[in-house]
């Protein structure tokens, strides 16, 4: 038996040239985006740092990093999450008409124009939101103001000139629904036949089987898809500072013409003019921008991993 | 509450090609019809078409009638809701609803007949259901777990419940037992034989055994030749088919001699 034991080495396993080099790439790849990240990530806290302790003539008079990045993490928040609601039923109803209701044809050429949607650069949904939607929501504005003005949201006085954060709202939702859409029509389309199938041999209608089928299937893919969405919102920068009309309150006031400004705007507008101190002050927005988006999107993907429980419980 | 079928000239088509031709044939109350033939000849099709599950495919459609109580189905004013809510299906590979529980899966399609319906009742047709379809005893403590945590034959009978949990007149079953163990499919044939005596029963099966052990009539469906639709062949009482069938092609597809 020890004759046999001390056989000569087996080969080495045969390994492929472009098998060896392409995993090197992929891995390479993987490694340069948690480079990039960590690298922001040390930047943004490195750089502002010095913010913590920056005097108030370099926020605006404000007299803590705190009061000075709180309105505009509301402002952000507000707009974005303004934006979820407005956008989130629409992406789930344009994603069941691609996936359940449109022939196959018009669902293919609907599903290319949302997408399109997307290709679209912000500036170009900045100016829309400047030319064509604000002077249309006056009107609006104005109807809400006295019809609507017990609520907070709409006591007015209205915005004449319709630049409010229900606008840039709109824009936002309009520029996440692709995002919302796409996710939601994969997880909608890939609801398993056999389960679709059991409910209309039942006697459900078209809506029904979707209550009972598509929806229960696709419920963590609806939450990620507005989480990712959600943080696409958040960080959007162009399109609020072109439309929004911002003063920097904390109000939940939407319509009238002071609003609150967003971090990514606010940067946007301001790192022209600012210097020393002031830019480290926009650094720390950015910074806790940062993080807000992360939780989000980590928040989006963990529940998309987590995915379709049904069959393992 | 269970009716014959009376099915005329039958052409089924998805889309411009023509999948099932010229079917004709009765099919009895409280009796079970066995459907067999090779794959691909349309049997399956056919036990689609009548409840007007076929029609869930873009573009299929059929020339002809199926007459169920002096009502053909396919006439412009019928609901196919309103048919499939008639007649029940069974389902190759058992499909509980992975969201709901064993007590909500039979519920599943009254739910969707009767807005609310008060708890004893819902008791009362769960108890039915299950016992109908000989699962009560084996689940009935655990009525509130999922539906996927059974084992593949009890989810079939599950399945089983839910169809008949809604009194259909008809109950139409696509190969019930192809994904199921010996001892689960024996479960679901006496079931079958249990059923029978209020429902009438059509199931389509590749095994011809199965088909001779269960069903009262055999039909026998193949494809006319490469490329053409399929047809029935035959329709006999099963003792004649697998003694003495009319059709030398049906003799040579049940003794195994089929080419």
């Amino acid at each position: 038996m020890t004759v046999t034991e001390a056989a000569p080495k087996p080969p080495a396993p045969v390994r492929r040239t472009g098998d060896v080099v392409f995993s090197g790439l992929a891995r390479a790849a993987g490694i340069t985006i948690l480079v990039a990240l960590a690298g922001v990530a040390v930047f943004l806290t490195i750089e502002g740092f010095p913010a913590v302790t920056a005097p108030a003539s370099a926020m605006g008079g404000k007299s803590g990093i705190v009061l000075y990045v709180w309105p505009l993490l509301f402002g952000t928040l507000l707009a974005a999450l303004l934006a979820m609601i407005i956008a989130t039923p629409l992406a789930i109803g344009v994603a069941l008409v691609i996936s359940h209701f449109a022939p196959r044809k018009l669902s293919r050429t609907l599903g290319y124009l949302i997408d399109l949607l997307a290709a679209v650069p912000s500036v170009v949904y900045g100016l829309w939101g400047i030319n064509f939607l604000a002077p249309r929501m006056v009107g609006l504005y104005e109807w809400l103001e006295e019809n609507l003005g017990f609520l907070p949201f709409f006591t007015g006085p209205a915005s004449s000139t319709g630049r409010t954060i229900l606008t840039a709202s709109l824009v936002l939702a309009v520029m996440a629904l692709p995002i919302i859409t796409a996710i939601t029509r994969e997880i909608f389309a890939q609801t398993p036949v056999l389960h679709q199938e059991a409910a209309l041999a039942l006697g459900a209608t078209r809506w029904e089987m979707i209550r009972m089928t598509v929806f229960p299937y696709g419920r963590s893919g609806m939450v990620s898809a507005t989480m990712l969405g959600l943080g696409r919102a958040l960080g959007e920068t162009m399109a609020v500072a072109m439309v929004l009309s911002a003063t920097g309150v904390i109000s939940f006031n939407l319509i009238s013409s002071t609003n609150p400004s967003t971090i990514a705007a606010n940067i946007a507008l301001q790192f022209g003019e600012a210097s020393g101190l002031k830019v480290n002050v926009l650094i720390f927005s950015g910074l806790v921008l940062f993080v807000v988006t992360f939780i989000v999107n980590f928040l989006g993907r963990a529940i998309a991993g987590r995915g379709y429980k049904g069959e393992s419980r | 509450m269970a009716k014959s079928i009376d099915v005329s000239d039958l052409d089924i088509y998805y889309g411009d090609f023509l999948a099932v031709e010229g079917v004709s044939m009765t099919i009895r109350a409280r009796s079970v019809t066995a459907l067999i033939g090779p794959s691909g000849c349309g049997k399956s099709t056919f036990l689609r078409s009548l409840n007007r599950m076929h029609e869930v495919i873009p573009g299929a459609r059929v020339d002809g009638k199926i007459v169920i109580d002096g009502q053909n189905m396919y006439d412009a004013d019928v609901d196919p809701v309103q048919v499939r809510r008639s007649v029940g299906m069974v389902f190759q590979r058992p499909n509980p609803f992975p969201t709901m529980s064993i007590y909500e899966n039979v519920l599943a399609g009254n739910r969707l007949n009767s807005k609310r319906m008060p708890k004893s009742e819902a008791d009362s047709i769960v108890e039915k259901s299950l016992k109908g379809a000989n699962l009560w005893e084996e689940v009935k403590n655990r009525l509130n777990k999922p539906g996927s945590s059974l084992s593949g034959g009890q989810q079939q009978r599950l399945c089983i419940a839910r169809a008949i949990a809604v009194e259909p007149q008809v109950l139409l079953m696509d190969e019930p037992c192809s994904a199921l163990d010996p001892i689960s499919t024996s479960a679901i044939e006496d079931l079958i034989h249990d059923l029978k005596s209020d429902y009438t029963i059509v199931i389509v099966t590749h095994n011809m055994q199965q088909a001779a052990r269960v069903s009262e009539d055999t039909g026998f469906f193949n494809l006319a030749g490469a490329g053409k639709p399929g047809r029935l062949v035959e329709m006999n009482p099963t003792s004649k088919i697998f003694s003495n069938p009319d059709e030398p092609s049906t003799e040579a597809y049940i003794s195994g001699r089929f080419g």
